[in-house]
């Protein structure tokens, strides 16, 4: 639990904490946030010769921007535990260290792996590595956002990439319908979001993280509550929490495959991250307001995400259905407000990304014998007979989404029950382990059509040895084996759950 | 360092489990392969097996061949170790997987290697989850079985697969995610994983409720207990013979283990306090599924009801909560493993031949397969628990301690025997004797090398376990004693009408007081060695003066 905090002081200006130096040089800001500078050279530089060279550099480019991720990844090893820059805006420690770690792979990821989708549609225009990069950079401010108005800034970029992904198929109406839908929904939640930041900044006179957490540590106003649910309300959006996860379902099925796959993993990581950050740091003081809104929203995504997924007729749908499910179960790390909590969070994330981006390679895998993609479920009706390997997969995928061990994705559940448990909220953590119950229903229909029906139709195989790589990969991550990665990967995610632990 | 041989018994399965998916080759070559492979490897577990009793330290509660990797930090080690409970039912199911791998030589003809990789690692589950001392590896070897188990079920099942192995896994599922739960809880509580560490500990009176209930939400689904048991007969008619072997033979154990080995130990108090409800349940499911298999008409279906009611002499027995009653809940199960596994691999005997299960479409099979129907009768007689065979043992020794319990507890448990032998004989009549009114029947060939080759073996192990179960009582003594000890301290019930037999040498002892408890059930313990003398001689009960 929270400690108890300190009296509240009616007026707080800058220089009264001296803990926490707000004024840096130029120079030292800049090698701080190094990371996000790469990739906002990057794509600068890969928007150039795209435009020189034309959509014939969309390989060229893209694997480019896997390099330049790398560079990124490179630029993230930074000794100092906590550091701000540009004045308080920015902040770079363990926990967005780690957040980034896996945004910057999941970019990658998705970046090289849509090139035989791209060019199957005729979509292969270079732009796509580039919006992904940008998003990416969108998503790095996010995690490391030290003030309410770089998060917006963060979040902002973010959508912006992501509205433009989603309508990448311009040709295709569920495309461009799929794009328009999120960019208005995603500008009402903007627009949600900015205005509980004004609350906030009108109730305390701040917007820096800094200064507004020691502001909060008394009995918040009504005004402030009021601002805080506002905003609690645009982030659970980002991470299509219920009741704001209308657009998820119709987004994933719309838009092209690999982009529901990127906006699967790294948003949901980053926005979660941006959730964490604002709900631990900012207003971790107020841990008791907020706590009740996200066991609500945990246990209201958890079910709906179960439930709704059943009957669903279409992979990509129910892959939607599931991210929401699994969102739900992350928020209960998030709702016991511990270090083990947020810990459990990261750890969630990190394999939730590898058991998602998975799980969507295996439906880009989905050819009809006449080269078109298919995303009913249909596809993988008698799989283990025709493609032994995709099914074998897809079946590590959907167990290890089900959370059953000895599968890797059992621990991630286990960890924010265990939280859970440890913060007695024994209610949640119960409703928790039967929707997951719920929602092994249908990860088991999946399993069921791969392994138990005949064939019906013929599915061609995989095209991409990239693709067939990352897929095994993740596979392995995910299986059995992957549980000898736990020790250091929790290692890692309590060190980053402490970064969050100022109070 | 010493030869870590729990860890090679786990591991080895799921090597060669793993070859035989990557091997390459035609189906044909890779079809016999696997089989002889997943023989070979069955056998060489079976081995282990007897390596591991016959270095077993008989008369010793400790934990034996312990190993510690602290693989998994934090959140759980590859602790492993056994006692004299695990002991018996590891060799339960290394003697069974080499069965069951036989069963299915000539049963299983598609997807072969995938199938043997499913029982190789349902082994390797199987041993894991008797050998875990630490309590978050036990979980996911208890809850992995249901991945191996769903696909056996669903993909080589029989016309209504889907919907048996879906209820199965839901069914387990569900109540084992409680559980998990209440692990969480024990380790925040008592700050350790370590099985052996929670036997000991003392939780808090209010807390032991909840915890017990969420155990007992995970082990009575998997035991299975009325009301909970209906997955039971849908997963054992729809798998394949070996499925319902292993099935009725080593899964069910799994929730009495659990008792054994979490319940009755780490929640004494609860324990004590809620033994009406597993009596009731016990009692109702006696009675009851032995009434439903008087009415079945599948064998199949009428044999896993007869496992609900058994399992519920299990239950009782465990709940009885003294010595003679857990030794004989754990004969129970050990018998039952056997005996069920015996009797579902002769209905699959028959089923190859005629390829149903259908009660109605045999009769007078004893006259075309004679020695089929020696072993059938064998298998038959020891379910309804005639002496000599494994199934008398432990439903007597049940019986005993529980009566020191509940005087009618037992009454209605042994109205249960006798519903067992109406069912079980009328289905032997059924099968076996009459005219021959389905002419395929008389077409039927007798036993093949393959399936001597698997019901001997068994038969054998059960007159062995009638005739000198202190064979397989041994071992399990020390640590029996142990939880008695704990059950006893907690406060269980026991009346003192089983030490009558002694009462010209302590009379005192007729009306004892709660302090006296302890001092009767060492009286009481004499008993068990009566029923030695009686089954090792044959002799009737000496008098009680001349018991030691």
């Amino acid at each position: 639990m929270i400690a108890p905090a300190p009296e509240p002081e009616l007026v707080i200006v800058p220089s009264d904490l001296p803990s926490v130096p707000l004024m840096q040089p130029l120079t030292e800001s800049l090698n701080i946030a190094a990371p996000e500078l790469v990739l906002a050279l990057g794509a600068m530089t890969l928007l150039m010769i795209g435009v020189f060279r034309g959509s014939r550099s969309f390989v060229g480019l893209s694997w480019g921007a896997v390099i330049i991720y790398a560079i990124a990844g490179f630029a993230l090893i930074n000794d100092a535990p906590r550091a701000l820059a540009f004045d308080g805006l920015y902040v770079a420690d363990d926990f967005s260290r780690f957040l980034k770690v896996l945004i910057f792979t999941a970019a990658a990821a998705c970046t090289i792996t849509a090139i035989p989708y791209l060019r199957r549609a005729r979509s292969d225009k270079f732009e796509y590595p580039v919006i992904i990069m940008l998003g990416a950079l969108g998503m790095g401010m996010m995690v490391s956002a030290a003030d309410l108005l770089s998060l917006y800034v963060g979040l902002e970029l973010q959508s912006l990439a992501a509205y433009v992904l989603a309508a990448f198929r311009r040709d295709e109406t569920r495309s461009s319908e799929a794009g328009l839908k999120y960019f208005v929904l995603g500008a009402l939640a903007s627009g949600i979001l900015l205005y509980g930041i004004s609350l906030v900044y009108g109730f305390t006179g701040t917007t820096t993280f800094v200064i507004l957490a020691p502001l909060l540590a008394g009995e918040p106003g009504v005004g402030l509550t009021v601002g805080l649910v506002f905003i609690l309300a645009g982030l659970a959006f980002k991470i299509s929490a219920v009741p704001f996860h209308m657009w998820t379902p119709d987004v994933y099925q719309g838009a092209p495959t690999p982009v529901s796959m990127f906006f699967a993993s790294a948003p949901k990581a980053a926005a979660m991250g941006l959730l964490v950050r604002v709900t631990m740091d900012a207003f971790g003081g107020v841990a008791d307001q907020w706590q009740q809104i996200i066991a609500f929203a945990a246990v209201a995504s958890m079910i709906l995400g179960a439930v709704g997924a059943i009957g669903q007729t279409s992979i990509k749908r129910l892959l939607a259905y599931s991210s929401i499910n699994n969102i739900g179960f992350a928020l209960i790390g998030l709702a016991a407000a511990t270090p083990e909590g947020v810990a459990g969070v990261l750890f969630y994330m990190a394999v939730y990304l590898a058991m998602t981006i998975g799980a969507f390679l295996v439906v880009l895998a989905l050819r009809g014998s006449d080269g078109r993609a298919r995303d009913d479920m249909a596809a993988l009706a008698g799989l283990s007979r025709t493609r032994p390997g995709l099914a074998l997969a897809m079946a590590i995928f959907m167990f290890s989404l089900a959370g059953i061990p000895p599968l890797l994705g059992f621990w991630p559940k286990f960890s924010v029950f265990n939280a859970a448990i440890e913060a007695e909220m024994y209610v949640l953590a119960v409703i928790g382990v039967v929707t997951s119950v719920v929602g092994a229903f249908y990860y088991l229909r999946i399993v069921k059509l791969a392994y138990f029906d005949e064939p019906e139709a013929e599915i061609l195989p995989q095209e991409s040895t990239v693709n067939g790589s990352v897929m095994a990969a993740a596979a392995i991550f995910c299986s059995p084996l992957g549980m000898l990665a736990i020790g250091p990967l929790v290692g890692a995610a309590e060190r980053a759950a402490l970064a969050m632990m100022i109070f | 360092m010493t030869f870590p041989i729990l860890s090679v018994m786990i591991l080895l399965p799921l090597v060669t489990g793993a070859l035989m998916l990557v091997m390459p080759g035609s189906e044909d070559s890779r079809a016999n392969t696997a089989r002889w492979l997943a023989l070979g490897t069955t056998l060489v577990e079976l081995i282990l097996g007897i390596v591991l009793w016959l270095n077993f330290d008989i008369g010793s509660s400790a934990f034996q061949f312990q190993e510690n990797v602290p693989l998994f930090a934090p959140y759980f080690s590859w602790a492993l170790g056994i006692d004299g409970i695990s002991l018996v039912l590891i060799a339960l199911s290394v003697f069974l997987m080499p069965i069951c791998i036989l069963a299915s030589w000539e049963a299983i003809r598609t997807r072969v290697p995938e199938y043997m990789a499913a029982f190789l690692l349902m082994e390797a589950l199987m041993i894991g989850v008797f050998a875990a001392t630490d309590l978050f590896l036990f979980y996911v070897m208890f809850e992995g079985g249901l991945i191996p188990m769903y696909l056996i079920i669903g993909i080589w099942g029989g016309a209504n697969r889907i919907y048996a192995s879906y209820k199965f896994f839901l069914y387990t599922l569900l109540g084992s995610v409680l559980m998990l739960l209440a692990m969480m809880y024990m380790v925040a509580e008592a700050g350790t994983t370590d099985i052996p560490t929670l036997m000991a500990y003392d939780f808090a009176e209010g807390a032991q409720t909840w915890l017990w209930l969420a155990f007992f939400a995970s082990f009575a689904v998997k035991m299975p207990m009325w009301p909970v048991h209906t997955w039971l007969p849908d997963a054992h008619v729809q798998a394949p013979t070996a499925g319902s072997v292993i099935l009725a033979g080593v899964l069910l154990k799994m929730g009495g283990y659990g008792f054994i080995r979490f319940s009755l130990p780490m929640f004494p108090d609860a324990s004590v306090d809620l033994v009406w409800l597993v009596w009731g349940l016990s009692m109702v499911a006696v009675v009851y599924t032995s009434l439903v298999a008087l009415a079945q008409a599948d064998m199949k279906k009428l044999i896993a009801y007869s496992s609900v009611a058994h399992m519920a002499f299990v239950t009782v027995g465990l709940f009885g909560f003294n010595a003679q009653a857990l030794e004989g809940s754990i004969v129970v199960m050990l018998s039952h493993g056997l005996v069920s596994g015996a009797l579902f691999l002769c209905v699959g005997v028959v089923y190859d031949r005629l390829h149903t299960r259908e009660i109605d479409q045999y009769g007078g099979v004893a006259s075309v397969m004679p020695r089929y129907a020696l072993f059938f009768m064998l298998f038959t007689m020891a379910s309804v628990g005639l002496p000599g065979t494994s199934g008398f043992v432990g439903e007597f020794l049940v019986m005993l301690g529980a009566f020191q319990a509940s005087t009618w507890a037992v009454f209605i448990i042994c109205t249960g025997i006798i519903l067992g032998a109406a069912y079980m004989l009328y289905l032997y009549r059924r099968v076996a004797f009459g005219e021959i009114t389905n002419s395929a029947v008389s077409t039927m060939r007798d036993l093949t090398m393959r399936e001597y080759l698997c019901l001997v073996p068994i038969a054998v192990a059960v007159l062995w376990m009638g005739v000198v179960p202190n064979v397989f009582i041994d071992p399990v003594r020390a640590p029996v004693a142990d939880i008695v000890a704990r059950l006893d301290a907690a406060g269980a019930p026991q009346q003192q009408v089983a030490v009558a037999a002694s009462t010209d040498r302590h009379p005192e002892l007729v009306s004892g007081s709660p302090a006296e408890r302890s001092e009767a059930s060492m009286e009481a313990a004499i008993l068990p060695e009566i029923l030695k003398r009686v089954q090792d001689n044959g002799v009737a009960v000496p008098a009680a003066g001349e018991a030691p």
